[in-house]
Formats: C-alpha cells, sequence, structure tokens
C-alpha cells in the first residue's frame, strides 16, 4: 500500500497532547490537500485522547492553525480551487479549506476508532506500560497490515515492538516540539522493520517537509541522549557554584550563561521548564532503565517535584512555572527549594550581582535572534568564540565549560553507536533545539 | 478643453497619521480606531484654520470601499458626525477606487464653479487594517473588474496586475535596469517618509533601502515580479482640505498666500472591462496629464513638485513616463540618477507617496493635493523643499490605470 492510499486511514492516538496535537495538525493539513487533489477518495484521520476536555482543544487548535495556513498558503489555495465557481474570493477559499481540515477528522477516546487505519501515530506520554498497553490492544483492533509510528523519545523501540507484538510493522519515528514548526523527525529503525514501512517513513518526511536523522536504537536517541546530559551538566554547574553564589544566583546565572553566551533560543533550566521537569525525570528513569547509566539522575529535579515544582505547559500553550516564574514567557524569579518559594528577581539588587559576577558579555551585538538569518553566521560565531576563548570573566569560563560538556555528551553518543556521524548529532541540536551551530565544532 | 471659469483655489489642508504596519504605535492585535475617528481628526484639523466653520456650504467625501472594510454606508451623512456646522448641508460621497480622492476633488471643484458654494470641504478617508491583507486583497479588487477578472485572479489581485506590467516592461526595457529603480524609488520614499511625522515609514530605521528594496520576489508566497517592499501599504488614514471660490477664501479669513489656485485638471476613465492596450505605458494616466497641463495652459518644465500615486515602484517609474519627465524606457534612468529626489529637476512625492507615506486608498487624492499645498504654500516643515517653480501637479489614479485624475496647482 503506497502512502497515498494509507493516508486514507489514519489514526493519532494521544492526539491531544503537546506533541500528539501537532503531529494531528500536520496530518490533517496534509491530508486536507490529498482530498482537494483526489476528490473520489475518501479520508479519515481519527483522533484518539482519554478526555473529552483535551478533544475540544485540539478541535479548536486544529481550526486555528487551518486558518493560518489556508491564509499563508493562498496562492496554492487559488490554484486547488480554480474549478470551484462557487468560490471566488480569497476568505472564501481560507473558509473552505479549514472545514476541509476538518471535514475528514473524527475525534474519540476508544482505540476502537483506529480500527481502519492503514497508518497509526503514537504519541502518549513517554512510560514503557503505558505505550506497550497501548499497542498490545492496537494489535488485536487494527489490521494485519496496519503500520505503526510510535513518537517515542527515549524508550527503545526494539523492546516495544517486541513486549506488543508489533514486530516488524513499528517504527520509531520522533517529532520535535512544536511538531508543526520543528522540522526535524528522529527515525529509529528496530532490527526488525518492513522495508515497506521504513520507504514510507521517508517519503512521509518529504511530504510533511520534514529532515530526517536517523539514530540507533539506543535510550534517549540522539536528543534526549544529548539534552539529558546537557540538562545535568547545568544542574552539576548549579551545585558547583551555590555554595559560594547561593543557590538562586547559580540558577540565574548558569541559565543566562546558556542562553546568552551560549546563543541558544533558551537557557538549560528555562528549556527543562518548556519540556517539564517531570519529563525531565521521566525520560532519566527511562534511559536508566534501558541502559546502564546511573549517573544519568538528579536529586534537584526529584526535590523540585516532590515540592510540587513541574514547569510544562498549559493546553492552550502557556509556560507553567518551574525553576522559573514566567511573565509574558520571560522568566521573572527563581524557585528555591529551601524556602519553598520563588524568589524575584531584584534588577538593583540579587540579579545585579549576578550580572557583575559574570562580566560583561563578550559582545552583546550576539544573539541568538541576530544570528538566525545572518548569511556570515559561521564567520561571526567564530570570531564570536574567540572572545569567549580569551575572556577570563566568570561567564566565559562557564560558557566554555558548557560548550565542552555539550561537545562531550554529543561525542559520546557518536562513541556509544548511538548516531552513525558527528554531523547527526549536530543536526538534531540545529533542527530540532533549534540552536545556531552544532555542538561538534572547532569554534573553542 | 475650457479654461476654468473663474478661480478657484485649495486651503486649509490637513492629513492625519497614516496608520498601520510600520508605526511604532501600531497594534493589529488592539481594537484600533475606525471610520468616524479619521474623519473627526482630519475635518477638525481642517476647520481649526478658519474664521467660522460655519462658512462651509457643501462636503464631499471621498471613500472607497468603507461598505467592506467598515461595513459602512451612507458616509456623506457620516460626514455630518464630524462638527454641527455641517449638519442639514449637503454633502456627497464620491468613490472611484484608488482614485477616489481625485474625483472628491473633482467634484468640489465643478461645485464652486458652478456657483452654489463658495466652500466645500473634502475629505478622503479609507480604514483598511479591519481585515489581514489577504483579505483586503479581495476587498481592493473590487478596483478591477471583479465579475469577470476576480475568479481567475492572483490572491494578491492588484499587486499581480502590476507585477505583470513591471514583467511587460523588464521584457521590453530591460530587467536589471528597472530592477534597479524600482529599488531607488523605494529608497527615494523611505527616505522622504522619514521627514514626515505622519507617515506611516516615519520610524523606519532600515541602514540599507536600496538592499532591501533589491529583495528578490517570492512568485509562492506573492508575485513573480514584486517584492513586499515594491508595494505601498495597508494603511487607516483621513485627508482633508477646502475648494473655495475667491469670495469664499475671503470670507474665510484666508489670504491668497495660504492656498493654491487650481490652474487646471484632467479627469479621463477607461473601460473596466477592457485589459489596459500597453502594460508598459499609463495610457489614462498620460490622457489626464495632458488635461490637467492643457488646461491649466503650462509646459511639465514649469511644475516644480510632483504627487505621483505610486501604489508599486514600477507605478511610480510609468507615472513619471506618463508625466513626460522621461520617454518611454527612460523612465528607470531619471529614478536611478535621483531626478525625481528632493534636490532633482523633479521632486516627487516629498512627503513619502503611497510607499512611505501610506496608502489609506480613498484618501490618497486628497492627501496629495494637501501636500502639494503644504510645499506650495511652504508649510511642508520637515519635509519642506525649496519649490524653484511656480506648479505643483499630482496623478490620482483608480484601479489598473482606469479612472483618473492630474491636477496642477499655482501658489
Amino acid at each position: 500500500m503506497e502512502l497515498s492510499e494509507r493516508l486514507r486511514n489514519v489514526a493519532v492516538v494521544g492526539a491531544a497532547g503537546k506533541m500528539g496535537s501537532g503531529i494531528s495538525l500536520l496530518l490533517a493539513e496534509q491530508i486536507a490537500f490529498a482530498a482537494l487533489e483526489d476528490k473520489a477518495g475518501t479520508y479519515v484521520l481519527s483522533l484518539i485522547d482519554i478526555s473529552d476536555e483535551g478533544l475540544l482543544g485540539l478541535l479548536r487548535y486544529l481550526r486555528a492553525q487551518a486558518l493560518k495556513t489556508a491564509e499563508k498558503q493562498i496562492n496554492r489555495l487559488r490554484r486547488l480551487y480554480a474549478d470551484r465557481a462557487d468560490l471566488v474570493e480569497n476568505g472564501e477559499m481560507v473558509a473552505e479549506f479549514v472545514h476541509e481540515v476538518m471535514l475528514h477528522v473524527r475525534t474519540g477516546k476508544t482505540l476502537d476508532l483506529a480500527k481502519d487505519a492503514h497508518l497509526v501515530f503514537e504519541a502518549a506520554f513517554e512510560k514503557d506500560e503505558l505505550k506497550i498497553d497501548i499497542f498490545r490492544k492496537l494489535a488485536d483492533v487494527c489490521g494485519q497490515s496496519t503500520f505503526f509510528l510510535t513518537n517515542t523519545s527515549a524508550i527503545p523501540i526494539n523492546f516495544l515492538a517486541k513486549e506488543s507484538g508489533l514486530e516488524g510493522r513499528i517504527l520509531g519515528y520522533h517529532f520535535y516540539n512544536p511538531p508543526a514548526v520543528q522540522k526535524l523527525v528522529e527515525l529509529i529503525t528496530p532490527t526488525q522493520c518492513s522495508p515497506r514501512l521504513s520507504a514510507l517513513a521517508a517519503e512521509l518526511a518529504t511530504r510533511l517537509g520534514k529532515t530526517i536523522v536517523p539514530a540507533h536504537d539506543i535510550a534517549g536517541f540522539i536528543g534526549n541522549g544529548h539534552f539529558m546530559r546537557d540538562g545535568l551538566h547545568g544542574i552539576g554547574e548549579v551545585e558547583r557554584l551555590s555554595g559560594d553564589v547561593g543557590f538562586v544566583q547559580a540558577v540565574w546565572a548558569v541559565d543566562r550563561v546558556s542562553r546568552d553566551w551560549l546563543l541558544r533560543p533558551m537557557g538549560i533550566f528555562q528549556l527543562i521548564d518548556y519540556v517539564g521537569i517531570d519529563v525531565f525525570q521521566l525520560i532519566l528513569s527511562v534511559m536508566r532503565r534501558h541502559i546502564p547509566a546511573p549517573e544519568l539522575h538528579s536529586d534537584l529535579i526529584d526535590l523540585y517535584l516532590e515540592l510540587g515544582v513541574k514547569g510544562g505547559q498549559t493546553s492552550s500553550g502557556a509556560q507553567k512555572d518551574g525553576f522559573f516564574r514566567y511573565e509574558k514567557g520571560k522568566p521573572v524569579a527563581v524557585y528555591d527549594p529551601d524556602r519553598r518559594q520563588y524568589v524575584a528577581c531584584e534588577p538593583e539588587g540579587w540579579c545585579a550581582q549576578v550580572e557583575a559576577m559574570l562580566g560583561a558579555h563578550p559582545d552583546t551585538t550576539m544573539s541568538w535572534k541576530a544570528l538566525g538569518r545572518d548569511r556570515d553566521k559561521d564567520a561571526k560565531l567564530r570570531a564570536y568564540f574567540s572572545r569567549v576563548k580569551q575572556s577570563d570573566t566568570l561567564g566565559c569560563d562557564l560558557a566554555r565549560r558548557y560548550a565542552a560538556a555539550s561537545r562531550a555528551a554529543a561525542e559520546r553518543l557518536v562513541a556509544m553507536g548511538v548516531a552513525t556521524r558527528p554531523e547527526d548529532v549536530n543536526s538534531v541540536l540545529t533542527l530540532g533545539f533549534f540552536h545556531l551551530y552544532g555542538p561538534i565544532n572547532d569554534y573553542l | 478643453m475650457k479654461a476654468l471659469r473663474k478661480p478657484v483655489y485649495l486651503a486649509a489642508g490637513a492629513n492625519t497619521v497614516s496608520m498601520g504596519t510600520g508605526r511604532k504605535e501600531f497594534d493589529p492585535r488592539k481594537t484600533r480606531p475606525g471610520l468616524e475617528h479619521y474623519i473627526n481628526e482630519a475635518v477638525r484639523a481642517v476647520l481649526a484654520q478658519v474664521s467660522n466653520a460655519d462658512l462651509v456650504d457643501e462636503g464631499v467625501i471621498a471613500n472607497f470601499m468603507a461598505a467592506r472594510f467598515n461595513r459602512q454606508g451612507n458616509l456623506a451623512s457620516l460626514l455630518a458626525a464630524a462638527h454641527p456646522a455641517l449638519r442639514y448641508k449637503p454633502m456627497v460621497r464620491v468613490e472611484g477606487a484608488c482614485g477616489t480622492g481625485g474625483l472628491g476633488l473633482v467634484t468640489a471643484i465643478k461645485t464652486v464653479l458652478a456657483e452654489l458654494a463658495d466652500v466645500v470641504l473634502v475629505v478622503g478617508v479609507e480604514v483598511q487594517n479591519t481585515v489581514k491583507a489577504v483579505y483586503g486583497a479581495d476587498i481592493l479588487a473590487g478596483a478591477g473588474h471583479y465579475a469577470s477578472q476576480r475568479k481567475g485572479g492572483h490572491a494578491y489581485f492588484f499587486p499581480a496586475k502590476f507585477s505583470d506590467r513591471a514583467g511587460a516592461y523588464f521584457t521590453r526595457y530591460g530587467g536589471e535596469r528597472t530592477r534597479k529603480a524600482m529599488a531607488a524609488w523605494y529608497a527615494n520614499a523611505i527616505g522622504n517618509a522619514r521627514l514626515n511625522p505622519l507617515a506611516q515609514e516615519y520610524h523606519n530605521t532600515t541602514p540599507d533601502l536600496v538592499k532591501v528594496g533589491m529583495s528578490k520576489p517570492n512568485p509562492e508566497s506573492f508575485t513573480e515580479h514584486l517584492n513586499l517592499f515594491d508595494c505601498s501599504k495597508v494603511s487607516d488614514g483621513a485627508a482633508a482640505l477646502l475648494v473655495c471660490s475667491e469670495e469664499g477664501l475671503a470670507k474665510l479669513g484666508l489670504g491668497r498666500d495660504a492656498a493654491v489656485q487650481v490652474a487646471g485638471y484632467g479627469q479621463v476613465v477607461d473601460d473596466l472591462v477592457q485589459a489596459p492596450p500597453d502594460l508598459t505605458t499609463l495610457t489614462t494616466s498620460r490622457k489626464a496629464v495632458e488635461g490637467a497641463l492643457g488646461q491649466a495652459g503650462i509646459d511639465v518644465s514649469e511644475v516644480g513638485v510632483f504627487e505621483v500615486h505610486d501604489c508599486f515602484t514600477i507605478t511610480g517609474i510609468l507615472a513619471v513616463e506618463a508625466l513626460g519627465l522621461a520617454q518611454p524606457g527612460e523612465g528607470p534612468d531619471l529614478v536611478s540618477a535621483g531626478g525625481i529626489g528632493r534636490g532633482g529637476a523633479y521632486p516627487t512625492n516629498t512627503s513619502g507617496g503611497l510607499i512611505g507615506y501610506g496608502h489609506p486608498t480613498g484618501a490618497s487624492g486628497v492627501r496629495m493635493a494637501v501636500d502639494l499645498w503644504k510645499q506650495l504654500v511652504g508649510r511642508a516643515e520637515g519635509f519642506q523643499i525649496p519649490v524653484a517653480k511656480p506648479y505643483g501637479l499630482l496623478i490620482s489614479m483608480g484601479g489598473d490605470d482606469r479612472t483618473v485624475v492630474s491636477m496642477a496647482l499655482r501658489r
């Protein structure tokens, strides 16, 4: 069965979650365009999740995003609707496209809805038992020819395949958050895999405009394999500094350096909050269970969760409080587990002391935002990091240590065989994490 | 063509800010002021310049598409809401697409010539940011022949029409030099807008304007030959002035030096249903200019300052050719050499034009007349140039060179 045929009946399990809703959007739009080009076909997208509230939120999200897509792709829509005499204006075509996207969507709370699906995406919470349970049920419900793509970010796919009895029909297909925006799909091919499934996965990525980076089936793969170690380095730095400078100051300093000195889109603790402290802990525990890596653990993460500080996002996409409290998406206070409260940044007080302690930024014209579309990015990064290398401020020292740890984590993934080539790790960090440069570089 | 039977003057002009993207205070997510805000601001600024607002005999409101942008009709009556002195007087709304403002001026001039009034208020207004550009394109497409052209037309209907003109011009006269001239036009427009606090691009700080103007067009997201910088703005704004007889000026307490005289105008249309006869020429605009210069009895060389309808950079280049400032195919050379710049032989769009000031469609023709009045009477402040010759000339154009007014003003 070709991809086009399989797209006629697709299901997403865990559709209302952050990753599931993005994957659902990509598929819903893909199916709407397919249905417009192939007017004879019947297309169904079954979106399955556990709560009505979540599914309603998902439908609202799909409508709102489909509207934006239609407005952006109006030239394409005018071509597709050229033979519809009743649709004359852009506005009419935009409304019709939104209608088309929603037309093929079914929602429900039971896996039976996936019965006729030719292709099933799974994006449930990253828990072994949960995913295995879902796949065992799907194995019963779905036909023998159904293929399964699992948006798993840490659990080995061979393990899931074996436990659920889906060997040969399941593939790791790891989108990055948010799936509708990030260009990366990490592809994990287990030992047994139908060549037709592999070909289909590659073709689908092309259709969705995604770049595939292959990773080997070792827990955490490339993305989390790097992110967990990168996060733990940040926590280690906080623990190293906090004796001298205080905990909240150390968190603020390490976050600021990992963002503004390393020119990343977010500081490391903001990123952990974005992903969710609970998810961070969960991924660490999954990785420990499947590979011998006792060092993938953090007392601080456990403590935060014990105190109910979880991060993550609300269903509307707003950032919840975690390491930081946020106002308009920006960190404004740090959670102090000793005092069990947030300590607000005092621009004239302790925040200023942190700035003084870090020393001047090596070049304030350099930022992630400023360099994003710069054609001379590589040369500018090289010049920038040579200043970082020569400076003896604490900020530059922390940046050098951070870059070295990030590089070591990346090289370890290549040494462990998780990534075939250094370039693959770099691609995951640039495409999936929006970094300006890969961790394996000669800047420092 | 007949000469005007008696002197007619323009005075007491006022423009509002052209609001939209580019202005620091513009936030598309927030509720914004509507039609009345702009009408009221422009009208009150005009009436504040005269001794007695009750002396206004009649009013003309020039608006293109409020019925769709703002779901508002009956604008003649809305005009009376701007000032108590306007109630129970004759008011009329005129429409001629983006040439609406020009028609508003002409309507008022005719009323004065007919000796039905000594003082006629002319207001142009458009509030377009009520919808996103993708939907605004549908509304503006009403300036073409909707029934026969909208369905087969481009998503961005008018940008594509003028992209086709640019393509034809490139083929006939050379793409590279024309593209450079289009970028030069953009740079001149923004440079002028930076001198005009009312301009939508007043806050523009882009360092290399020519480089931006040279951006490669993206046919998938927009049009084949035009980039977004080649286009005029989506704008909210109004412009107003008084059209007066000699007696009217005297009654208002305005001296001759506070007014400009209408030396002549040309107003012509071409068939909306037909395609333009030659994509590389603004045939109708040329006829309107000939009418204006002929009625004024002057040559274009006597004009010291110009306002042209640069809805797109290519239209600006075609307009200088329609004015006779350059031979067909030589407009790009004149523009690239700075001929239309503030210090050039033919200073054009000194307050920013449609690309720099903005293009509240129905208001633009009136806005041009106000800015020419400001230049000729020495009230242009930040964008004032020393106008070396006695005349100013405008082209107010509707649709794809379909409904056009050209007007010569004398200080």
